[in-house]
């Protein structure tokens, strides 16, 4: 319980901060909601009917208070640029940054965790080594360019997907789970080469304790020492970076939908900054925030089942 | 262990869907009568035609919107929701005759109190603002019968049936309470549904009064990357996408007809003239000497696009003079231009240029490696569109600036307006005694004879006086998937859906 209202102050804190850190980058950038819609038919007149229009003209702490409060009462306010409330936009695209997101997560943990438990078995093997090498170059490589590079080979060439055919959940939604299997892998990639090798060495090093040797000598067998006892202790560092993992896969959706045309957060966010339509700004990182600290509070409780020793205290 | 065997059977039947799934991904429903047609940004400003300012929205709202009159693909002003109009002999009065059989998208039939609400609300008589500066003019609108509608004005203007054309003064129904929602028109097609940043679908409008379109189905995909645009073409999941550039053309497969026309723009280094030096006649003469045109269209283009020598584009046939040799490059004349100016060492000086206008970008590079030759120096400072719009168009807080401007209606008049001194649109502050004076004198002068001269002149002053670095109205590449035909270049910035149709076999 303690916990929860700890990370719940801890939210409201976080969401506090970075909105108001939205809000001055908007004051010190220039344009504003009424240039960015105006565009090259703005006359001085225009723009003071525009900005009148959309509370543009009221003192800063106002609009920020204003925002903070009906944003707290779940009221997103409108959109600049769309004219329609942010909530209902966001709603209709939460399904897809959300799967996006999962999905990666999900290919992580099922590609990162056999294979670290195998290469570490096998290390002396010649495959262990090859598999260290295309890990260390996977881990290398930033998502964008591994977004176009699997686009170039499953789309292209393979014919796998239809490189910008996404399809909407609401239409179709097996297309739509199988056209974001590849960007979802374009995500996880990196990660889940990362994970790997931490798993190996995690296990590599909780092999050499005594307590290992004890197992052993009670005569389990290797696989029963792996599962039993190795992975459960080696798995503790691997949870931690899984959670830090999830946040760094949310961002990185944002930049994947940009390479492979999907409409969810990403894309919104980034024309919404450059239409310096705040209110959908505000609520989308409002929400990022939200993920990431609801998904450090799950990391958190995986950990106290899975290592009783924290759960003293 | 329990829940590690748990999280492992987890994990597995996760994974069977992503696998079974892929397989069923691939293939693309392909109705007999619908195209994907690619835009690179979504509808941002508005879908009421009385509020949407961006060219990229404009362009294609034109399929679903008219006015009493509409522009067709040669430039002419042809009648819309009117049939004919008649101007008083004071030159104060237009009479509009509606047409009896035009219907909005919901079926009802357009009356005389829709045009006059249109006409007011466009006006921005009813609240809010105009989007045609010229409609200020505008005295009174009455409906004079159920046919007839007359506008009466506060003095004559040769050009408002061009700004009757515009589609800000597009009809829409009176009784429709939120247009930039349920946007409803008179246009070939109407309005389905949108996602933001995913999609926007229109279908064919089979109440419409004209010829009817081809395409049942249309679905706007917005794809704002411009890295997927070619990926997005070659893969299938778009038939159509305008406005490329010759790079991006140049990887499509032999899928896709290339069609080539122009932007209708004229791209150029837009001169400070309020800022030294270029307050001095001599140095804008002397950088125009030493940008070398026909070289930046090899390095940028390909070679496509048409020079320009004045803020005139080629489309605009009756008033276009060709003023593109009025300075061959010459670098020793510029040099000496220079010096005479008391710069014989250069300067330095920045070209402010958007950076999503890839175009924009490459050109301003060469410009700024020509410049070297005769010792100025000019920087490129990339902007954001909106950093653009704010600081250097209605701030005016820049040296030079390349960009693209192009003419919001089918009037010279909205290409030359912007050098009048004073003017609210004048972003370059030129200003020139001579310009403003035969301006003035459009005004008196009645024929049309007599006002396609005095726009020749305006050009030439612009040329003469080296206004700014002109450079060319840029070549417009259009990719259409084989299966299609009938796309028209216009020349304004509009994309006519309504003529393409499915290539007969």
């Amino acid at each position: 319980m303690k916990t929860v209202f700890k990370k719940l102050f801890t939210f409201v804190i976080t969401v506090l901060l970075v909105t108001l850190f939205v809000f001055i980058a908007f004051e010190l950038i220039p344009g504003d909601a009424a240039t960015a819609r105006l565009g090259i038919n703005a006359t001085p007149e225009a723009l003071s009917v525009l900005r009148e229009e959309l509370g543009l003209t009221r003192p800063f702490f106002v609009r920020y208070f204003s925002w903070l409060f009906s944003f707290f009462f779940g009221d997103m306010g409108t959109s600049y640029s769309y004219g329609v409330s942010v909530r209902s936009m966001l709603a209709s695209k939460l399904p897809i940054t959300l799967t996006l997101t999962l999905m990666s997560f999900v290919m992580v943990v099922v590609l990162s965790i056999p294979i670290g438990v195998i290469t570490s078995k096998y290390e002396d093997r010649p495959a262990s080594k090859i598999i260290d090498v295309i890990g260390q170059l996977t881990m290398s490589i930033p998502p964008f360019f591994l977004g176009i590079i699997v686009t170039y080979v499953f789309g292209m060439i393979l014919h796998l997907f239809v490189p910008g055919g996404f399809v909407s959940y609401n239409v179709n939604f097996g297309k739509f789970l199988g056209y974001l299997v590849f960007p979802s892998f374009a995500i996880a990639l990196p990660k889940a080469a990362m994970s790997t090798k931490l798993l190996k060495t995690s296990i590599l090093s909780e092999r050499k304790l005594d307590y290992v040797r004890t197992a052993y000598s009670r005569g389990n067998s290797t696989t029963d020492v792996m599962y039993k006892h190795v992975l459960k202790n080696a798995i503790i560092p691997v949870i931690t970076f899984l959670g830090m993992t999830l946040a760094d896969i949310v961002a990185g959706s944002l930049v994947i939908e940009q390479v492979f045309s999907i409409p969810g957060y990403g894309r919104l966010l980034i024309t919404s900054i450059s239409n310096r339509d705040y209110a959908v700004v505000q609520a989308i990182i409002a929400i990022i925030a939200m993920l990431v600290i609801i998904i450090n509070l799950i990391v958190d409780i995986l950990y106290q089942v899975l290592d009783p020793r924290l759960r003293g205290n | 262990m329990m829940i590690m065997k748990r999280l492992m059977a987890l994990v597995c039947a996760a994974m069977i869907p992503a696998v079974v799934l892929t397989a069923c991904s691939g293939d693309k429903t392909d109705s007999s009568s619908s195209i994907v047609v690619g835009i690179p940004q979504d509808l941002e400003d508005s879908l009421d035609p009385h509020e949407a300012v961006a060219a990229g929205t404009k362009e294609i709202l034109f399929n679903i919107y008219e006015g009493l009159l509409k522009p067709d693909e040669n430039g002419e002003l042809v009648p819309a929701v009117a049939e004919s109009y008649s101007v008083s002999e004071d030159g104060m009065t237009y009479s509009f005759n509606l047409r009896d059989d035009v219907k909005f998208h919901d079926g009802k039939n357009v009356t005389a109190e829709d045009v006059k609400y249109s006409i007011e609300k466009s006006a921005g008589k009813l609240g809010g603002n105009s989007l045609i500066g010229a409609f200020d003019n505008i005295n009174e609108v009455s409906v004079r019968n159920n046919d007839t509608v007359d506008i009466t004005l506060n003095e004559p203007d040769i050009d408002f049936p061009a700004y009757i054309a515009n589609l800000n003064a597009s009809i829409i129904p009176k009784d429709n309470a939120k247009p930039a929602e349920n946007p409803i028109g008179t246009g070939p097609y109407k309005y389905v549904s949108r996602s933001p940043q995913e999609n926007i679908i229109l279908k064919k409008f089979d109440g419409y009064w004209g010829t009817p379109a081809n395409i049942e189905n249309i679905t706007l995909k917005i794809i704002p990357n411009a890295d997927s645009i070619v990926m997005n073409l070659n893969g299938g999941a778009v038939d159509m996408f305008a406005r490329l550039t010759s790079a991006q053309t140049q990887q499509l497969n032999s899928n896709f007809n290339i069609l080539e026309g122009e932007m209708n723009l004229v791209q150029a280094v837009y001169l400070n003239h309020s800022v030294k030096p270029f307050d001095n006649v001599d140095v804008c003469r002397a950088l125009s000497y030493a940008v070398d045109v026909d070289n930046i269209l090899e390095l940028t283009s390909d070679k496509k696009g048409f020079p320009v020598g004045s803020s005139m584009f080629p489309a605009f046939k009756k008033y276009y003079v060709d003023l593109s040799d009025s300075y061959p490059t010459d670098k020793e004349k510029a040099k000496e231009l220079l010096a005479k100016a008391g710069y014989q060492d250069g300067f330095t000086f920045s070209i402010t240029v958007p950076s999503n206008y890839q175009p924009h970008v490459e050109a301003a590079q060469v410009v700024s490696q020509q410049l070297k030759d005769i010792g100025v120096n000019a920087e490129i400072k990339l902007v954001e569109w909106n950093t653009w719009l704010s600081d250097v168009y209605a701030g005016r807080q820049y040296e030079a600036t390349l960009i693209g401007v192009d003419a919001s209606s089918l009037t010279a008049t909205a290409m030359l307006d912007r050098f009048v001194s004073g003017a609210d649109n004048n972003f370059t502050n030129y200003s020139n005694a001579e310009y403003d004076a035969l301006y003035e004198k459009l005004y008196s002068t009645p024929t049309d004879a007599g006002r396609t001269e005095i726009y020749k002149e305006l050009q030439k002053n612009l040329a003469v006086n080296a206004a700014n670095i002109y450079i060319q109205d840029m070549a417009e590449f259009v990719a259409l998937s084989d299966k299609y035909e009938g796309y028209v270049f216009y020349p304004l910035y509009v994309q006519d859906f309504a003529k393409i149709k499915l290539k007969t076999q």
